[in-house]
């Protein structure tokens, strides 16, 4: 039986599991969404853009549903906070993911131009919007956000919670590069899935976006040295029960980067060098490795964030000691074990069958399959 | 600081609107997705083309309708954390577990396969597509069974304790939870209802077929399909429904007397109040009809068991309450740190009870303080108002009998080869086709409204249970999600409507009505 300091680890790791779960395969269906009006200019190329994505969309973005759930029986004072501190931005972000599966289902039910390309628009802001949000709240926790808790630990909130008190320089940085990251994993993923003028122009922006989040990504690594970082300075045992106020947490300036030392450079080097990679991949025309190196950068992006946040998974501008950490917001022990056992069921069979239907579905999408196939979108 | 009434009060509205407009969504994909395996089964069998025909019509409309059901079923995700933070802190430790193995044991399942499903026709051979659309139907079906279990652990909340340090409701046992029986009936009684809805939509829409002398043996067999599923889903319904009303749980008690506006415990074998009208603030049910014994049956299953009446409910509650208080004058204690051995004791005796001390936070913080008349209004609140769920469960059974009759008569008049003379049921059928989703909505209503004045039934108000939000972020939100929802719901009814009078024609195959030989085959799915 593991201990539950062990499990609290764990745990911090499967949940950015699950993370990286949405952003590699949920990200290129989102990428590809944001390209679609770009890299479409036909009709026949819209139907193209779109059903590379079309039939495995819905799988994809159950790593984010999954993720939820897995934030609220993990750790439930994260989802709690998390959540409602983000009320307003959530609601958005809910507003554009309800376009996402009626856009793919309907749009093509009719053959109305104004219809498609009204679903074609939403389609778009149902792959920008929640991008941009998700980054925008990302940023936020750079920079902490304006929650605290009472003693019964009910979660209030600061006058910062307001929807536009979210978007600050650094926040607004993070969306900016959150939708530049996605829609180069979009576009290395179109690449690979087409051919003809919709993959020349998804070519190029693979080049395009490949430069821009790498130049972003590195420019991030001085943005945030300019910020006050937290620093943990007393916790109890970490493998018994904690509760966030039991704990003392103060600002370092710059302190964001303290966890980073030897080969963990590494990581960030990863994000800035595989979205440098994969523009140079384009520019070889080389396909497949295209892909796996901007997954490359998904990664090293996103595992930076978590490095760099560690312990802490929600900090607080308003009482830095109701910041939320990963070894005093978490589920009890049992809840934990249980959970970790699901996970480690469940999670290579989902990677088993959905690599099936990949498997099946595979193949170039051009004008010729779909006006072949009676099942296409 | 609880948050304010106005706040708790669109939290709840917009809740129920969101739960209840995703529930418009959810029994046909419970149910349309086995009559899809049923057809696809007997194709595969027989290799007759008509069967492969039907589950791809019905699957458009099963795929109209899934779209719907994705977008409505995230917002319900998102609104724990969003509009109801101190739930989500106070029992996330249980109840997000049967939602976080939803996503990974059920949704992904449904959510992976339904693509493969619309678009693997020409890439599966026959056995290996027919094995999609079973997993699509058992994904979307054991999704059900992990929500029904967590809405289950909220009517009945066992195998869980409260732990003072980290103030929240802890699970102790998952088996516990897993195998509660409210949770494993309300199953298969939601289950089995939404069966139902979709046996009664594919035999209304048949039926409308055969009206108009059109596409008839596609019709036909689709009716025969939907005849044989829908009757026996819809004798499980009832009879399922029959157990869901005596099992554990003390909501479940006051649901039972609301339900048979039961207001004084009366001597064993209750009667039944069919009709009348319940009255909150006498207590009374005006013009009542009364059946003698029915009632203490159904309930108790016994001649000698009593149904306990709310006005002696209400007693009890007001005990519970007085002990709640003990409980919460013991944690505030414990969480001073004070952990003496009285004190721990006087927690341990009384933490039973601490829910019903929760309930005075809406007349004073400190809770130890309440007055006898405030107690008497506590205890008074913890009956819901009796009207709703006493009607909601009359237009519930009415229309469970009145699908029982279609059915059965549709199944006689199919088996006796003579239903294309009995135009009155195949007109029945039709205009019936919306009355499952009134049947299924009354349920929820008796349920859920009936669990009132608690999220967690005896542990946690509904009162505490909000984000201490503003309104006017609530005022956004709602007014968002009525806007685009009313607006999706048009497109979605416009598609559902287009497709059904195209019937089998949308299949481009030339072989259905309406079609010219040759259809080609350019816009589909």
């Amino acid at each position: 039986m593991l201990d539950y300091e062990t499990l609290k680890l764990l745990w911090w790791g499967i949940i950015a599991v699950l993370m990286l779960g949405f952003a590699l395969t949920g990200g290129w269906d989102l990428g590809v969404a944001t390209l679609l009006p770009w890299i479409g200019k036909t009709d026949d190329e819209r139907r193209v853009v779109i059903n590379t994505v079309g039939p495995t969309w819905e799988g994809n973005q159950t790593w984010l549903i999954t993720f939820g759930g897995a934030l609220f029986a993990a750790w439930p004072l994260v989802y709690a906070a998390a959540f409602s501190v983000l009320y307003v931005a959530l609601i958005f972000t809910l507003f554009a993911l309800f376009l996402r599966p009626v856009g793919f289902d309907y749009r093509s039910k009719l053959e109305n131009p104004r219809w498609r390309s009204s679903w074609d628009w939403g389609l778009f802001v149902g792959g920008i919007l929640p991008t941009l949000v998700f980054g925008v709240a990302i940023g936020n926790l750079f920079v902490g956000l304006p929650f605290q808790f009472d003693d019964t630990m009910r979660v209030s909130y600061g006058s910062g919670s307001t929807f536009l008190g979210l978007f600050n320089g650094f926040s607004v940085f993070c969306g900016i590069l959150a939708v530049a990251m996605t829609t180069l994993h979009g576009a290395t993923f179109l690449y690979l899935r087409t051919d003809g003028v919709v993959a020349e122009r998804a070519r190029k922006s693979v080049i395009v976006f490949g430069l821009i989040t790498a130049v972003l990504f590195a420019l991030g690594g001085l943005l945030i040295h300019a910020l006050s970082g937290y620093s943990l300075t007393q916790i109890g045992d970490l493998n018994a029960i904690l509760t966030p106020l039991q704990k003392t947490v103060v600002r370092v300036d710059g302190g964001w980067l303290n966890n980073f030392h030897g080969t963990l450079w590494l990581v960030p080097a990863a994000g800035v060098g595989f979205a440098l990679l994969a523009a140079l991949f384009a520019g070889l025309r080389w396909r497949w490795i295209g892909l796996l190196a901007s997954s490359g950068t998904v990664i090293g992006i996103i595992v930076t964030a978590t490095i760099a946040l560690f312990p802490f998974v929600l900090p607080s501008s308003l009482d830095a000691a109701s910041s939320l950490t990963a070894w005093d917001a978490v589920s009890s022990k049992k809840t934990l074990a249980i959970m970790l056992a699901m996970v480690v069921i469940f999670v290579p069979l989902i990677t088993i069958y959905t690599s099936w239907v990949y498997r099946v579905m595979r193949g170039t999408v051009n004008a010729d399959s779909i006006h072949n196939s009676t099942h296409s979108y | 600081m609880i948050p304010a009434a106005e706040v708790v009060e669109l939290s709840r509205l917009q809740f129920g609107l969101t739960a209840m407009f995703h529930f418009l969504f959810v029994p046909l994909t419970l149910g349309l997705s086995w009559i899809l395996v049923i057809c696809e089964s007997v194709y595969v069998m027989t290799g007759q083309q008509v069967y492969k025909d039907m589950a791809r019509f019905w699957g458009k409309l099963f795929g109209i309708n899934f779209a719907m059901g994705v977008t409505t079923g995230i917002t319900l995700e998102f609104q724990f954390g969003t509009n109801w933070a101190y739930y989500s802190h106070y029992v996330g430790d249980i109840f997000g577990v049967p939602l976080a193995i939803e996503g990974l044991m059920a949704f992904f399942l449904e959510s992976t396969f339904v693509g493969l499903m619309f678009f693997g026709w020409d890439r599966l051979s026959k056995i290996q597509h027919l094995g999609v659309t079973f997993l699509v139907a058992l994904g979307s079906n054991l999704s059900a069974l992990w929500i029904l279990i967590a809405n289950g652990w909220m009517q009945n909340p066992v195998g869980a304790e409260f732990n003072y340090q980290t103030m929240r409701m802890e699970l102790v046992s998952i088996t516990d939870v897993i195998f509660n029986p409210v949770a494993q009936v309300k199953f298969v009684h939601t289950l089995a209802a939404g069966y139902v809805a979709a046996a009664l939509f594919v035999l209304g829409i048949s039926a409308w077929y055969l009206l108009k002398a059109r596409d008839t043996g596609f019709a036909i067999r689709s009716f025969a399909v939907a005849a044989g599923f829908g009757l026996a889903s819809v004798c499980s319904v009832i009879i399922l429904g029959d157990e869901s009303g005596y099992t554990a749980g003390e909501v479940q008690k006051v649901k039972l007397a609301a339900i048979e506006a039961e207001w004084n415990t009366e001597p064993a074998p209750a009667s039944i109040t069919v009709f009348g009208w319940p009255n909150n603030k006498t207590e009374t049910t005006d013009y009542a009809i009364k059946i003698p014994y029915l009632m203490g049956l159904i309930a108790t299953r016994s001649v000698d068991t009593q149904v306990t009446g709310i006005k002696d409910l209400k007693k009890q509650h007001e005990e519970q309450i007085r002990n709640g208080m003990l409980a919460y004058d013991a944690l505030v204690k414990l969480r001073g740190g004070d952990k003496s051995d009285a004190v721990m004791q006087q927690f341990d005796t009384y933490k039973g009870d601490l829910g019903y001390g929760l309930l005075l936070k809406k007349y004073t913080p400190n809770v130890v303080d309440a007055t006898p008349a405030q107690i008497k209004q506590a205890a008074h609140d913890t009956i819901p108002n009796v009207a709703p769920i006493f009607w909601g469960f009359r237009v519930m059974v009415g229309l469970g009998i009145l699908f029982l009759f279609i059915f059965v008569a549709s199944f006689w008049f199919l088996v006796r080869k003579n239903l294309a003379p009995q135009r009155w049921l195949l007109r029945l059928a039709v205009v019936s086709i919306p009355l499952p989703w009134v049947a299924i909505e009354a349920g929820w209503i008796v349920a859920e409204y009936g669990r009132q004045p608690w999220t967690i039934s005896n542990i946690l108000p509904t009162r505490l249970s909000a984000s201490s939000l503003d309104a006017s972020q609530l005022h956004f939100s709602l007014i968002g999600l009525i806007g685009i929802y009313s607006l999706l719901f048009i497109i979605e009814m416009y598609l559902m409507l287009k497709y059904i009078r195209l019937g089998p024609a949308s299949l481009h195959t030339g072989r259905y009505h309406g079609e010219a030989v040759t259809a080609p085959a350019p816009h589909a799915a």
